[in-house]
C-alpha cells in the first residue's frame, strides 16, 4: 500500500453504513474533516522501515492461554436479560426481519 | 477527622478502634455531598450499599479480622461492572445499565473489605485526556475548576485529589491513569498488561486496558495493587506469575530501597516543554539519594501516537459492536427495520469521539487498508518494545515527564482531536509494550501540578514503587492540596 490512502476523500456513508452508525450530512462532512485530519496524523508512522519485522499482537509477546473445553456457566436469562430493552419468552425482540 | 488522610493512616485508625467503618464512611459520604458539586467527580454514590459494607467491615474488625485493607473507602472508576449497580463507562449507551455481575477486581476488592462509596466519572468508554466527552458532564480540576482533571480516569483523579477519597480504581490504555494523576498532582500505577484482571472492565481496546490504582501516595497505591493484582482464570490474558512481593505489600507496606538504581532519561522525552524545570529538581533529588542517570534513545517513540490510534480505535471499532440495541443499552425510538434499530440506536447512545475513533477504526480496518494500516501498526509496536528492551538492558528504571503540558482549559482542545490526542505522547508507548509506569507528583508550574513518570521492565512495578515511596519520603510535592500555596 502507498502513503497516498488518506488523500483520497474519504466515504463516510460507507463507513458509517460499515459501522452501522446512522450519521446526518451535516455530522457526516465534519466526521469526514476529522478523519482526515486524524489519517494524516496516522500516515506518519509510513516512514518507518519495518522490513522483517513481525507485528506484535500481545503487548508481551504472549498468546492467549487455553482452557478445558467444560461448560463453566450456566444460562440465566431472567437475571442476565433485565437490561434488555425488550424481551419476550426469553428471546430478545427486534422489528420483523422477514415479510 | 478523616480529610487528606491516607488509606494506610485510616487503616490504622480503624485498627486503634479511633473510629468505626461505618463512621468513616459517613464522613466520606457527607464529604462528597458537600464537596462534589463544584467536581463532578461521581456519576453514582451509594450511601446504604456503601455503609452496609462498612458495617460488615465492622463486624470483620470485632471478629478479630486484622487485615489493613478492612473497612477503607474507595470509590471504583464507573467501567467496573459492579453487582446490581449502575455501570455506565460515561456513556448514553449505558445509561441506565445495571451490571449484573461483578468485575474481578471489585469482588476481590470487597474480599478484602473495602468499602466503595460510589462510581467516578470518565470520559466516554475511556476514549478521551480531559473527562470532557463524559455524557455525564466533565469533571473539573480541583487545583483550578476552569481546568480538565486529565483523563480517562479523571473522576478518580479528581476526587482523590480534592480529598474526597483517599484512593480510586482507574484503567488505562494509553495514559487514563497516569496522565490524570499528573494533571491532578496524586499517584497512579498503569501495571504490567495482564497483572489486573479485566473481567468485568468494560473494553476499550483489549490488547492495551489495564487496570490499577490512583492514590495520594506509592504506599497507598501498592496497598491497591496488591488487592486488585493476581491471576484470573476469567480473563485468557491474565498473567499467572507467583509474585509474593505483591502479597506482602498490604502487611509490610513498600521496602526499602537497597540499592542505587541506574535510571535512563530518553532524549526524545526531555525536549523543552513545561515539565523540564520541575523534572530537573526531581533528578537532582535523585541524585542526592545516590542514583545515577543514563541518556538513552527510544528512536520509536515520534510513532507511538500514529500507532496507539491505529490499534486503540481498530480494536475499539470491534468491541463497540456488541452495543447494538438488541441484548443491553441504549435503544432507539420506533425502530422500522433492524438495520434502523442497529443505526440509529448507536448514532444515539454514542458520543462524537467514540464515533470517530469507531470510524477511524472501520476505516483502517476497511478491505485494502488492513496492512497499510493495522499490520504495519502492529510491526512497529514491536520496534517499539524493542526500545524499551534495548533500554532495561542498560538501565534499571527509565524516568520520563508523564503528559506534555499541565492542566488546560475546558473546551480548550475540543475542537481539535489531534491536537487532544498529544496528550498521550508520554505515555502511549509505555502501553503499547504492555510495561508498568507510575506518575507521581514531582512539582507545578504556575499553580498546577506535574508528574513524573518512572517506568519499569515487565513485572516489575516493586521498581517504581520503591522509588517513588524513597522520593515521597524526601519530598512534600504529593502532600500539597488544592487551595493552598504552591
Amino acid at each position: 500500500m502507498s502513503q497516498e490512502i488518506s488523500d483520497d476523500a474519504i466515504d463516510v456513508a460507507h463507513l458509517a453504513g460499515l459501522a452501522r452508525l446512522a450519521l446526518d450530512n451535516s455530522a457526516r462532512s465534519q466526521v469526514g474533516e476529522d478523519l482526515q485530519s486524524i489519517m494524516a496524523m496516522i500516515d506518519a508512522m509510513q516512514a518507518i522501515d519495518t522490513e522483517g519485522v513481525e507485528p506484535l499482537s500481545h503487548p508481551l509477546d504472549a498468546s492467549a492461554r487455553l482452557r478445558a473445553d467444560v461448560v463453566t456457566e450456566s444460562p440465566d436469562p431472567e437475571h442476565f436479560q433485565q437490561n434488555a430493552p425488550s424481551t419476550g419468552d426469553h428471546y430478545y425482540l427486534v422489528p420483523r426481519v422477514v415479510e | 477527622m478523616i480529610e487528606f488522610s491516607s488509606l494506610r493512616d485510616m487503616s490504622a485508625g480503624l485498627a486503634n478502634r479511633d473510629f468505626s467503618s461505618v463512621e468513616l464512611t459517613q464522613d466520606h459520604l457527607t464529604r462528597i455531598q458537600t464537596a462534589d458539586s463544584d467536581i463532578n467527580s461521581f456519576v453514582t454514590v451509594n450511601p446504604e450499599l456503601a455503609l452496609a459494607q462498612a458495617a460488615r467491615a465492622d463486624q470483620r474488625r470485632a471478629a478479630g479480622d486484622q487485615q489493613p485493607t478492612v473497612g477503607l473507602p474507595f470509590a471504583h472508576k464507573d467501567i467496573f461492572c459492579t453487582d446490581g449497580v449502575l455501570t455506565t463507562a460515561g456513556s448514553k449507551m449505558l445509561s441506565k445499565f445495571i451490571a449484573p455481575y461483578d468485575a474481578t477486581v471489585v469482588a476481590k476488592m470487597a474480599e478484602a473489605g473495602m468499602v466503595s462509596i460510589g462510581k467516578t466519572n470518565m470520559d466516554e468508554f475511556a476514549m478521551g485526556s480531559s473527562n470532557e466527552t463524559s455524557f455525564f458532564g466533565p469533571v473539573s480540576n480541583p487545583w483550578d475548576f476552569d481546568c480538565v482533571p486529565g483523563g480517562s480516569s479523571g473522576g478518580s483523579a479528581a476526587a482523590v485529589a480534592a480529598g474526597l477519597v483517599a484512593g480510586a480504581t482507574g484503567t488505562d490504555t494509553g495514559g487514563s491513569i497516569r496522565q490524570p494523576a499528573a494533571l491532578c498532582g496524586i499517584t497512579g500505577l498503569k501495571p504490567t498488561y495482564g497483572r489486573i484482571s479485566r473481567y468485568g472492565m468494560i473494553a476499550f481496546a483489549s490488547s492495551l486496558d489495564q487496570a490499577g490504582p490512583m492514590a495520594r501516595d506509592a504506599e497507598d497505591a501498592a496497598l491497591m495493587l496488591s488487592v486488585m493484582a493476581g491471576f484470573d482464570p476469567k480473563d485468557s490474558t491474565s498473567a499467572q506469575r507467583d509474585d509474593s512481593w505483591l502479597a506482602e505489600l498490604v502487611v509490610n507496606g513498600i521496602p526499602e530501597l537497597d540499592r542505587p538504581l541506574t535510571i535512563g532519561l530518553p532524549e526524545e522525552y526531555f525536549r523543552a516543554g513545561e515539565h523540564m524545570g520541575a523534572l530537573e529538581a526531581a533528578k537532582a533529588e535523585l541524585q542526592r539519594l545516590g542514583h545515577v542517570f543514563k541518556s538513552l534513545s527510544l528512536p520509536h517513540t515520534e510513532s507511538a501516537i500514529p500507532v496507539y490510534y491505529v490499534l486503540a480505535s481498530a480494536e475499539a471499532s470491534t468491541n463497540l459492536s456488541r452495543y447494538d440495541g438488541v441484548r443491553y443499552g441504549h435503544r432507539c425510538d420506533n425502530p422500522q427495520s433492524l438495520q434502523d434499530l442497529y443505526e440509529r440506536s448507536r448514532e444515539e447512545g454514542f458520543g462524537q469521539e467514540v464515533k470517530r475513533r469507531i470510524l477511524t477504526g472501520t476505516y483502517t480496518l476497511s478491505v485494502g487498508y488492513f496492512d497499510a494500516y493495522y499490520v504495519k501498526a502492529q510491526k512497529i509496536r514491536r520496534l517499539i518494545a524493542q526500545d524499551f528492551d534495548k533500554a532495561f538492558a542498560e538501565v534499571d528504571l527509565v524516568l520520563a515527564p508523564t503528559a506534555p503540558t499541565p492542566a488546560f482549559k475546558k473546551n480548550q482542545l475540543t475542537d481539535d482531536p489531534v491536537a487532544m490526542y498529544q496528550q498521550d505522547l508520554f505515555t502511549v508507548p509505555t502501553s503499547l509494550a504492555g510495561l508498568p509506569a507510575m506518575s507521581i507528583p514531582c512539582g507545578f508550574s504556575q499553580g498546577l501540578p506535574m508528574g513524573m513518570q518512572l517506568i519499569a521492565p515487565a513485572f516489575r512495578e516493586d521498581l517504581p514503587l520503591m522509588l517513588a515511596a524513597q522520593f515521597q519520603r524526601l519530598t512534600d510535592w504529593h502532600k500539597r492540596r488544592p487551595g493552598e500555596a504552591s
